[in-house]
């Protein structure tokens, strides 16, 4: 299988890998894992107190795609209010980085790893 | 021998996760001998069209049944239960950060080029596993506790998928 040039891309120059305090009041963490490939990704996102991402971080451990999803959802995300982060969809994830039908699970684990950490900020935030 | 059966079935063996595998192997050898292509060259058109799809059924039923995790999985779907590996991504948190920390561990083990902490992560993952399916042939075919079995199925996905990561390690040390 060959991986296109945008997964490359990322997969050899990763964005945003690291980790923020998880305790941090404006941190969201999610985690999420996806048995079919047993890739595991943490993503966090640092949120202002307008509401909007101002910067974000991620952690993945599995194939080129998944690091690659990750990666471009961290970049994506930035800019945006948690409620606009959460209207990503994988299907937009797999367009952008030409995944094939059998890395879209990867894509989803990105989408589903946006959802967790704005479940976790909103969570803190008793909303 | 019924191809349409479940794949227990063809090789008429008990719906179980303990499985016992000489039997299986000597069951599908069996089977082999009777359908296999080599038999019907001579035969016309049709017998030997459904001599390869015999063959290929069977030889796919055996590959099922073999694998402790596909036999499992296998069983679980028999009963109407989706392990959902592809769509489902939420885990117990505390399993993915326990599932970061040894991925973490491989990889500073591999890039230090520390074979010994490789063997110990190998023989404790592997220790590790070897309990998960004891505790999976419990709740396959003592309890009947198909959720639980679903979860632990889940888990040992990941857990496997480690272990390939360790040995892939090891061997990319001994190169």
């Amino acid at each position: 299988m060959s991986y296109s040039v945008k997964v490359i891309d990322h997969y050899e120059n990763p964005r945003n890998v690291g980790t923020f305090g998880k305790d941090d009041d404006g941190v969201g963490t999610g985690m999420v894992g996806a048995p079919a490939c047993g890739d595991v990704m943490k993503l966090q996102i640092k949120v202002n107190k307008a509401g909007v991402i101002e910067d974000a971080k991620f952690k993945t451990y599995g194939c080129g795609s998944a690091i690659a999803s990750s990666s471009l959802v961290t970049e994506w995300v930035k800019g945006k209010t948690v409620d606009q982060a959460l209207s990503i969809k994988n299907t937009e994830i797999a367009e952008e980085l030409a995944l094939p039908p059998v890395k879209i699970h990867c894509s989803i684990l990105a989408e589903d790893a946006i959802k967790a950490a704005v479940a976790d900020y909103k969570k803190k935030h008793g909303e | 021998m019924d191809f349409k059966a479940d794949h227990f079935a063809l090789f008429s063996m008990n719906r179980a996760f303990r499985l016992d595998l000489s039997d299986l192997d000597s069951r599908y050898r069996d089977i082999q001998a009777q359908v296999h292509p080599d038999r019907f060259v001579n035969a016309g058109e049709a017998a030997r069209r459904l001599s390869m799809q015999q063959a290929t059924h069977a030889n796919e039923a055996y590959l099922t049944l073999k694998k402790p995790l596909k036999r499992a999985t296998y069983l679980l779907q028999l009963s109407g239960h989706d392990i959902q590996a592809e769509s489902n991504t939420a885990m117990p948190a505390e399993f993915l950060i326990e599932q970061m920390e040894w991925r973490e561990a491989v990889m500073e083990a591999r890039q230090g080029g520390d074979h010994h902490e490789l063997e110990h992560l190998h023989n404790r993952l592997r220790a590790d596993i070897n309990s998960r399916y004891e505790e999976l042939g419990e709740l396959l075919d003592a309890s009947g506790d198909f959720v639980s079995a679903t979860d632990r199925v889940r888990r040992l996905l990941f857990l496997e998928k480690l272990l390939h990561e360790i040995d892939d390690a090891l061997a990319s040390l001994e190169e």
